[in-house]
């Protein structure tokens, strides 16, 4: 109370000028934050980028065609032939569902946008949000200075850009606005102890869950805190009202999202938040206890409980273990388990590792990423600790969590972004905040010595002063005013009492030494040069990022481009195949390929697809994988069981385009090899390699991802070599006939192929070897010789 | 609205144009214009019974030589005949014109028949389409079919002129009456693709037959012997041509068909079945017989008239379809009791027989099972001697709508209770806590 009120005056000064600052400032941002990830509509065009987000925008279509009941029960029968995919019940529908309302509001106000322009749009919109609960969030921890440095960094932080390009169009791209912002309000509740916040908390959360996978993040990392806060003593009402509604709302209405539903009580991934709260009762109850009972009686009904209550709780475990142990998977979904132990996934889940997103970083890929974030942060968590607080302790946590996962999955890079922002933001905060107070201090020598006790003071007091403020506004509103502020003013001591208590024993020497003299006061000079040398760091910052937002993550990779000498070459063939498909094709023909490439078949060319990106079916994808591996009459044999009219590969032999299908041969291997044993990994390997070349092993020249790759590339190359331009080799095999497929179509570059499946044959011939000669096939319908790729 | 109707109906007959013209054909499966290619026209006399049976039953017969230069099975993109009657073993090297195997082939992958006989002296040309049909006749040029047993008594000397009654047994085939005599033939074996689905014996030799060089010292084992030597052959390909290969093309002689047969070991002589086996394959081979199609399939929920586009997971629905049988004049119903109907995504996950009204009509009815997915409605009809009929139809098959399900489950009452209980409770607490002190 004391703080805060020394350092309202100062407030209700400058109240009004800082709050029209901070308020243009956040406007800045946000534009700053939605305009810097238009390079890729600027560059390129706009459109939908990369596989998963063709099927959301798809799922959007249908969202805003049907309606949201149809939405939820469509049984999608393009995906996944024959099997089919119940859309509605196996996607996590926010990012349609917040999409579909922006277009229909936009529509409702005759603004006349389409669906692909809302879904283009979309990331880029949030991205400005999550900038915004950012600043909310560590305002929350280290007040308004920090929120706007860490708002502006996570603005243009390019972790988060890769994922929220304009086009990319991903549930990422809102459901890190609302993990920071289920974040926030759960600091909001846990510095106000508002029920309303609490509530807000659960229905912020709900919009998590229905957004991203990502949510048990959120309820692993929140139950951790409040563990942590027990353990250390920090148990307050507060933390029972932040974390007990969120638990018992959340989860019910997780439960309502039909791809969660009953997972939200039945996994192991959420155990934890239940055990916490269960905990956290127990706790409360001694606290309760502990209050009506006088101390001897106390310790009495300690000692009883702890004995009853560790015999139950064992038998419980015990109950829960013999439970979860007869699940083979022990009740983790792989991917939680590749996340807990990161060789889990490379070792038995093929179809996991074989997802680039879902393996570990390199380390240039943080400089990447976070750039100077990774340098700021550890400064970051010193200042979360001078002096720590309740939302202090959960930021540490949040960053230390992150930076784990993310070092286990690039993707989880994304999750540390904002952790980094706020850790760097609250590192830039105090660092500018000491340097510009000391050159004020040096400037107002004559003056008196209390700024720099106030700043400190105030910085450590900015929680409490906030929470305090808004508690009292609530209670205006509440009938019992003066019970509520009594309360709060029951509170308040001892909490800042404890505060002290613990700073005195953590930093009792330097505390000593900053009451005796103004600490942290640095000659002039030197904080100038600290001011200038911390502009030209966050300088760097701004220049990496804008060079990463506009040249390395806002290629849509549906259209390449290539500078050579000659100028710009741009690389159309992903959509020339599928404008090809869907001009050439019947509706109701079956298009085999790759999963990568699912997606976008049934988005972009609208044909039904055996296997795509949504990975739910492992044996159907290792069907398609055996059928790449095997040679061709086998894998003819097991299109022709799936009905299958055309099969297409993406080969990049050609131009040079890496991510083709030759270099992901292996994940078919493995894959298809996990279920069908008779595929055998050995069989394709030389040497331990997959080679192409003169060295390739039989079984490899013989799959027919090699045949289809390389049909017809000795003839069309110059030399007539076949020099693959990829592997940097000569191929193995050249000047081969297809039997059973018969190649339809080749697109400008060669990078998409596709062939169609030749009906079986309408006579079988006999044993005789031919005795006249093949005669000249003139009269023959033979299937149309391609002199040039090009048939357009 | 009204001119987008007729825009809509001139639409319809210009996508249904080509399917109306061909389904002119479709309605009549039987072969109108059928070439004759002969080695040297006196067969044309000597074979005169055979074509003129064909010709009283509406065959219009083109007789050509097989080297003639100008043959032509077609004319800019238009096939000219129904049907190819190839009876010039010997002829060498090239067919007349642009006619060479490939072009034969051609011609029955897009649906039309063929009548193949070879002699003793069958060219390679021949064996090559044969061969490319299934068959394979014996490689060794010089050889016949010989059997010392079951030969016909005749001048000749070295039991070539085999009696063969070792015929399938197919109704569709031969005819509902079966072939009445033996049947008399001289020339040469081939033996059947074994792995061949396609390809059936008729006339298969007798145990004691063999294929050799007649009158010549034996240095090696016959290639061909016994039961495995066919001697006529019938191929069905997959698109419903029909292909007869005979290894005697005297089989269809007129000295064959009247000449009595007496066989080696018995006294009595009787009229050769060679005329009737050739009038009863030509029929079967020209789609007189055997022909099915399906028309008007229909699938619906029980009690409901319209075709569904999309089942739900146990429901319960009819399918019916509609199978005839053409004579050679009219289609017929076809009565058959193992017509089966499958609901298949990747392994039939119903398999049922219809029931047939007498008229044709086949139809069942059966619950969809508890699996979503894209199911088929497939009928894979395959019988000796028919066509086969092949349907499938896509139909999917969705789980239940979120508003499906029962709304209250009666286990669930103590649950609902609960509940409501708890929520009540919750009331009167918060009540006696807040104004009750």
């Amino acid at each position: 109370m004391t703080a805060a009120e020394r350092a309202s005056p100062s407030k209700g000064r400058g109240g009004a000028f800082a709050a029209i600052l901070s308020f243009a400032t956040l406007l800045l941002i946000g534009i700053l934050a939605f305009s810097i990830r238009l390079f890729s509509v600027i560059k390129y065009e706009s459109v939908i980028h990369e596989f998963d987000p063709y099927f959301n925008y798809r799922v959007t279509q249908y969202l805003s065609k049907a309606g949201i009941y149809e939405f939820w029960n469509w049984f999608d029968d393009r995906t996944w032939y024959p099997l089919g995919r119940v859309i509605g019940g196996t996607v996590y529908p926010g990012l349609t569902l917040t999409a579909g309302t922006m277009w229909w509001v936009a529509n409702a106000l005759n603004i006349p946008l389409s669906v692909e322009t809302v879904c283009v749009f979309t990331a880029p919109v949030f991205s400005a949000f999550a900038a915004w609960s950012t600043y909310a969030l560590t305002k929350e921890v280290k007040g308004v200075g920090a929120g706007l440095t860490a708002a502006a960094l996570i603005a243009m932080v390019p972790s988060y850009i890769s994922r929220s390009v304009a086009g990319s169009y991903d549930n990422e791209g809102v459901a890190i606005f609302a993990l920071v912002f289920t974040f926030y309000l759960y600091l909001k509740t846990l510095n106000t102890g508002s029920l309303f916040y609490a509530t807000l908390n659960a229905l912020a959360y709900f919009y998590m869950v229905c957004s991203w996978g990502g949510y048990t993040f959120i309820i692993n990392l929140i139950p951790m805190h409040v563990l942590l806060c027990i353990v250390t003593g920090r148990y307050s009402s507060r933390l029972y009202i932040a974390y007990v509604p969120l638990v018992i709302l959340g989860t019910l209405l997780a439960a309502l999202v039909p791809v969660v539903g009953f997972n939200a009580v039945m996994t192991s991934e959420h155990f934890a938040s239940f055990l916490v709260f269960v905990i956290i009762q127990v706790v409360a109850l001694v606290h309760y206890i502990k209050r009506i009972l006088t101390q001897k009686a106390f310790r009495v009904a300690v000692a009883f409980v702890l004995t009853v209550g560790t015999v139950s709780a064992l038998t419980l475990i015990g109950v829960l273990i013999a439970l979860v142990a007869t699940s083979p998977t022990k009740g983790w979904s792989g991917r939680s388990l590749s996340l807990l132990d990161p060789t889990y996934a490379s070792k038995y889940i093929p179809i996991i590792a074989s997802v680039s997103e879902h393996q570990p970083p390199t380390w240039p890929s943080y400089f990447m990423d976070i750039n100077i974030l990774a340098f700021l942060v550890p400064a970051g968590i010193i200042a979360c600790f001078l002096p720590l607080s309740d939302s202090s302790t959960f930021v540490v946590l949040y960053l230390v969590t992150a930076v784990y996962f993310s070092g286990v999955m690039v993707r989880l890079m994304l999750v540390l972004a904002p952790a980094a922002c706020i850790m760097s933001g609250i590192a830039l905060s105090e660092a500018f905040g000491t340097l510009t107070h000391s050159i004020k201090y040096q400037l107002d020598l004559p003056d008196p010595p209390a700024p720099p006790a106030v700043t400190v003071d105030q910085a450590a007091s900015s929680t409490p002063q906030v929470s305090s403020v808004t508690a009292a506004a609530d209670s205006t509103k509440e009938k019992s005013t003066s019970e509520k502020a009594k309360e709060t003013l029951r509170e308040r001591p001892v909490k800042r009492n404890r505060k002290k208590e613990r700073e005195i024993i953590e930093k009792s020497v330097e505390k000593k030494a900053q009451k005796k003299k103004p600490p942290q006061v640095l000659p002039l000079e030197a904080s100038a040069v600290g001011i200038v040398l911390l502009l030209l760091l966050g300088s760097f910052y701004v220049i990496h990022c804008v060079w990463a937002a506009a040249e390395a993550y806002s290629a849509p990779s549906i259209v390449l481009t290539s500078h050579t000498a000659d100028g710009l070459h741009v690389f159309d063939d992903f959509r020339e195949a599928y404008a090809w498909l869907s001009h050439n094709t019947d509706e109701n023909d079956k298009v085999a390929s790759w999963w990568d490439y699912g997606y976008q078949t049934t988005a972009m060319a609208n044909r039904t697809v055996i296997v795509d990106n949504n990975t739910w079916n492992n044996t159907h994808i290792a069907t398609v994988g055996m059928a790449m591996s095997s040679p061709e009459r086998q894998a003819w044999e097991i299109y022709q069981s799936l009905d299958v009219k055309y099969v297409f590969v993406i080969f990049g032999g050609l131009v040079g385009y890496p991510s083709d299908d030759i270099n992901k041969f292996l994940w078919m291997v493995r894959i298809g090899g996990g279920v069908f044993p008779h595929i055998k990994e050995p069989d394709y390997l030389r040497d331990g390699q997959y080679r192409i070349d003169g060295q390739a092993t039989p079984t490899m020249l013989n799959s027919l991802m090699y045949k289809l790759s390389y049909y017809r590339f000795a003839e069309a190359t110059m030399d007539g070599k076949g020099y693959d331009r990829v592997r940097r080799t000569e191929i193995g095999k050249k000047f081969f006939k297809l039997t059973h497929f018969e190649e339809v179509f080749t697109t400008h570059h060669w990078m998409v192929r596709i062939y169609k499946l030749k009906p079986p044959k309408n006579r079988l011939r006999g044993k005789n070897k031919r005795k006249t000669k093949p005669v000249s096939k003139k009269s023959r319908p033979t299937p149309p010789t391609k002199t040039s790729g090009r048939r357009n | 609205m009204a001119s987008s109707a007729r825009v809509r109906a001139l639409l319809w007959v210009a996508v249904m144009l080509p399917v109306l013209c061909a389904a002119f054909s479709e309605e009549k499966p039987t072969d109108q214009r059928v070439l004759v290619l002969l080695d040297d026209l006196a067969l044309k006399s000597s074979h005169s019974i055979f074509f003129k049976s064909l010709t009283s039953r509406g065959y219009e017969l083109d007789f050509k030589l097989a080297d003639d230069s100008k043959l032509a099975l077609q004319r800019y993109g238009e096939y000219l005949y129904d049907a190819l009657i190839l009876f010039a073993p010997s002829v060498e090297g090239q067919l007349g014109g642009n006619l060479d195997v490939a072009a034969i082939l051609d011609f029955v992958d897009s649906g039309h028949d063929l009548i193949l006989a070879a002699d003793a002296h069958t060219s390679d040309v021949i064996r090559d389409i044969a061969t490319e049909c299934g068959v394979d006749f014996d490689e060794d040029t010089e050889a016949v079919v010989v059997d010392h047993i079951n030969f016909a008594v005749q001048s000749e000397s070295d039991h070539s002129l085999i009696v063969g009654d070792k015929l399938i047994d197919a109704d569709v085939i031969l005819g509902k009456d079966g072939i009445k005599g033996p049947v008399l033939f001289r020339g040469i074996a081939h033996s059947v693709n074994a792995a061949s689905d396609l390809v059936v014996t008729v006339l298969s030799a007798s145990p004691s037959a063999f294929s050799a060089t007649p009158n010549a010292v034996m240095t090696a084992p016959p290639a061909l012997t016994g039961t495995s030597i066919s001697l006529v052959s019938v191929v069905q390909a997959r698109n419903n041509a029909r292909i007869l290969i005979s290894g005697s093309l005297d089989l269809f002689s007129d000295k064959f068909f009247k000449s009595p047969v007496q066989k080696f070991g018995s006294s009595s002589k009787s009229a050769s079945g060679n005329e009737q086996l050739a009038l009863e394959l030509s029929k079967w081979t020209f789609h007189e017989r055997g022909h099915l199609k399906a028309v008007n399939v229909h699938h619906q929920k029980v009690g409901e008239k319209d075709e569904p586009a999309m089942y739900r997971i146990t429901d319960q629905l009819e399918y019916s379809v509609e199978i005839h049988e053409w004579t050679g004049k009219e289609w017929r119903p076809y009565q058959a009791d193992d017509v089966q109907v499958q609901f298949y995504m990747m392994s039939p996950y119903v398999l049922k027989t219809m029931d047939h009204n007498g008229k044709g009509l086949y139809h069942t009815s059966f619950q969809v099972p508890d699996v979503y997915g894209v199911f088929q409605f497939k009928v894979e009809y395959k019988k000796l001697g028919y066509t086969s009929l092949t349907l499938s139809k896509q139909i999917p098959v969705r789980p239940f709508r979120h508003n499906e399900y029962e709304r209250f489950i009666k286990a669930a009452y103590p649950y609902y209770g609960g509940a409501f209980s708890m929520m009540t409770g919750f009331f009167v607490f918060g009540i006696v806590f807040l104004y009750h002190k």
